[in-house]
Formats: structure tokens, sequence, C-alpha cells
């Protein structure tokens, strides 16, 4: 079952990086919305450097919503999902196997960029470490919890927009959390601030890594049947 | 000894999972459902707005609690409903248990809002704010989203079985939100006021602002009640006008 669960893993890298998983578009999405932001709320460098943590989490969200879509859709398409549910390995891994493909492949890429895309937000060279650590801290979450959209709206045609809807107020604990640890650092917050939300958002990712793929099997169950 | 008491609590259940026998018990219930939730609403909105002393703080504008209060209760009672329905439909597959999930959801939905609204009117002249993002605000608006999404993916997937089930797993995801909402006042600091009346001390609220804001939580209650069984009626016959569809049309195709 380890071997079936590294396979599939695998295999959504292959595809990844021969089909293009999605990786290179949502981080070319998040330069565009961090490039967006100055032109909303203006060049002001100090205004920028306040809100560029918040603003870099909020892009972080966005750009992991984009991409749920193609955790489940091509496979339900070619039949590939309806073989898997057959097959020996339980629902629940399958699930957790898009959810970690979907965390490398996507996930990662953007935690990498995040502080070079600071920087254009005048984000304080100081704060990276922080920054870094909530978002590895809080990326698989999105990844985890997102296979739950991913899997509620599979089937369904343009069933994208849907899926961010349906896990956005999931992702609301991790971005409170992955920002008062990401700015704690940066504003001098009481100590122990930032490692308390650093701990509790270490806590929602655990959580999601069991939740998630347990609740995205029972979704798959419900819409494959 | 009538033949219904001689069966089991659980074969009792069963028997109300037959939709015709659904819609006649209810027929027969919602009558007298509408005159205990008129009367009460009714009893309440007279002791709200006239019968009861004003606030020494805040003067008449507390009188917005006696809809704010119950209407948020009813949010987090509707979602709950919501929830423990579509756990019955998904272990025990009654046939009902998801029509009940899907009725309530507006209904809570209409709640929350309700409560939100009146919640801003309340704060604007108590806060000097329409809205603040605190933790009791905040969370009962990400339930109001829940509720949003619930309905959209209803809505969304066609097959009303395949859609029952997928909203099952939905509703039970999202009821993390109901105790965060309820302690969300415990256990962070926020401008909203923490609980006062369902506490383990016992309620700090004046026995003579507790009575209305009693009527008008069970009225509250009774109402929606009554219009969950009259969404519960209506989705049942959408159901039967949609198998008559199919039918016509494969009898159609025949021709």
């Amino acid at each position: 079952m380890t071997r079936a669960f590294f396979a599939l893993i695998g295999r959504d890298l292959r595809l990844a990086a021969r089909i293009g998983g999605g990786g290179g578009m949502a981080v070319f999405f998040f330069l565009a919305v961090v490039a967006v932001v100055p032109l909303g709320v203006g060049p002001d460098l100090n205004l920028l450097a306040r809100i560029a943590p918040g603003m870099l989490w909020v892009a972080l969200l966005l750009s992991s919503l984009l991409t749920l879509d193609r955790l489940f859709q091509a496979d339900y398409e070619d039949g590939s999902l309806d073989l898997l549910a057959m097959g020996r390995l339980p629902l629940e891994f399958v699930a957790a196997a898009k959810a970690t493909g979907h965390f490398l492949t996507t996930g990662l890429p953007l935690v990498v960029a995040a502080p070079l895309l600071g920087l254009m937000l005048n984000l304080e060279v100081s704060a990276f470490p922080a920054l870094m650590l909530a978002m590895l801290a809080g990326a698989p979450a999105l990844s985890f919890l997102g296979v739950i959209g991913a899997a509620l709206t599979v089937g369904i045609r343009r069933g994208g927009l849907l899926a961010s809807l349906l896990v956005l107020p999931f992702y609301i604990p991790v971005l409170i959390f992955g920002v008062s640890a990401a700015r704690a650092a940066l504003f001098g917050f009481p100590d122990g601030v930032a490692g308390q939300s650093l701990a509790l958002l270490g806590a929602v990712t655990l959580a999601s890594l069991v939740f998630g793929p347990v609740a995205a099997a029972a979704a798959l169950r419900a819409n494959l049947r | 000894m009538s033949p219904m008491t001689s069966l089991s609590a659980s074969q009792r259940l069963q028997a109300f999972a037959n939709p015709a026998r659904f819609m006649a018990l209810s027929a027969r219930l919602l009558a007298p459902l509408w005159a205990v939730s008129l009367g009460l609403l009714a009893a309440g909105l007279y002791y709200a707005l006239f019968a009861s002393p004003p606030d020494y703080q805040q003067g008449e504008t507390v009188r917005i609690m006696y809809v704010h209060v119950p209407a948020a209760w009813l949010a987090m009672f509707g979602y709950s409903l919501m929830a423990a329905a579509s756990a019955v439909a998904l272990i025990f597959r009654h046939p009902l248990a998801d029509l009940c999930a899907k009725s309530a959801a507006p209904i809570g939905a209409a709640f929350t809002f309700l409560a939100l609204v009146t919640g801003a009117l309340w704060g604007k002249p108590m806060w000097g704010a329409w809205w603040v993002w605190d933790a009791r605000l905040t969370s009962v608006l990400i339930l109001f989203f829940l509720y949003l999404g619930y309905m959209a993916l209803w809505a969304a997937i066609e097959e009303p079985a395949r859609a029952a089930r997928a909203a099952a797993v939905l509703a039970l995801v999202g009821a993390i939100n109901v105790p965060i909402v309820r302690y969300s006042v415990v256990w962070w600091n926020t401008l909203h006021q923490p609980a006062s009346v369902f506490r383990m001390d016992g309620p700090t609220i004046a026995p003579e602002m507790l009575l209305p804001l009693a009527l008008m939580a069970l009225g509250f209650t009774f109402f929606f009640v009554t219009l969950l069984l009259v969404r519960m009626r209506a989705e049942i016959l959408r159901h039967r006008v949609r198998a008559l569809r199919l039918a016509r049309a494969a009898a159609g195709a025949e021709d």
C-alpha cells in the first residue's frame, strides 16, 4: 500500500513536470496579484511594508484556490478516478496522495516565490525567515483542505469557482494564524505570540492531514456512485 | 394496546420515512404550528417593544436585542439541525433526512443574515461602527458563507441523490464552526458581549428582559420548524414533479 501511495504521488509529479502541473501558472497568478496591489492601494512604501505579510498570504490563498480544479477533474474525465476508486488503495489515501502532489507541485513553488514577491511589496528582509516558516507550516493545510472542495465538486461543469467558494471558509483560520505568525516577527508583538500562532497553524495543518483526506474520500464516494 | 406502541423507537422513526405519511402528518401539524408561532411572536414582540424596561445604559436601543439574539441562536440551531440531519442521511440513509437538511439551509441562512444586519444596526449606536472584525462577528460571517456554499452545492449538482450525499459531507465538515461561534467570546478578547444567558452560573440578564427574550426565542424556533415543514412538503412535491417529468420524457421518447 505504501508503494501504491508513493506511486500515485510520483505519477502526479511526472504529469506536472511533463504537462505543466499548475505550479507555473499559480506562481504567475501570485505575481499578478502582488503586482496589482500597489496599483490599487498606492505606491506609498510604508503602507506597502505594513500590509505586505497579509497581502502575500491572501495572494497565496487565492493562487492555491485557483489550482484546486486540476486535483481530480482530469482523472474524472478520462476514467482514472473510477479505476483508483475500485483499486486496492483506500480512497482516503488516494485523496492524501493527490493533496501531497498538489502541495509539492503548487504549494512549494508559491512558498519559494513569496519572499521574492515580498520585495516588490517592500517587505523587510528580516521578516523573510518568519514569513517562510509560517507559509511552510500553512501550505500543506491549503492543499489538504482544498482537496475537500475539489472532491465535492468533481464532475460539475465549471465547478472550479464553486470549489473555491466552498473551501474559502476553511482557509480562514490558516490565514489568520499565518498572518499573525508572519507579522509578529515584524511588528514586535509580545514575546511568544509568534510561537503561539505558529503552533496553532501547525495544529490546523496536522488536523487537516487527517480530516481533509477523510472528508474528500467521503465526497468522492458521494460523487462517483 | 394500539399498534404503534408495540413497535420499537427505531421502527416508529422508520414509519415516518414514508414521504406520503410525512405529508399526511405535516398537513395536520401545520395549522397548530402556525398558530403557536404567531402567538408566541406576538406576545414576545408586545413584551419586547412595550412591556419591558429600557436598559439603564443603552436606553431604548437595547430592544434590538430581542430580535438580534434569538436570530443568532436560530442561526446556530439551523446549522446544527442541518449537520445532524446530514449525519442521519449519511449513516442511516433516512430518505427524509437530506430533504430536512436542504430545507433548513435557506431558513438558517436568513436568520444568520438577520442576526448580522440587526447586529450592525445595534453596533453603530453602541460601538460607533457598523462592523468590526472581532472573533464573534467573523465566525458568524463564516457561518453565513458555509450556509451559502451548502445551498450553492445543492444547486450545482443536477442529480438529487448525488447532490444530497455531497452536500451532507459538506455540512458535516463545516459543523466545526458552530462551537467556534459559541465559544468565540470566551476564547478571544472581543468587543462583542460575552455569554449572559446560557452560562454555567446561570443567566446574568434581568428577569424582566429574560421573559421577552425567551418568548421571542421560542417564537422564532416554532417559526423555524413551521417553515421547515412547509419547505419539506414543497421538496417532496418537487421530487414528484421531477419523477413525473422524467416518466413523461421516457414515454415520449418511446413514441
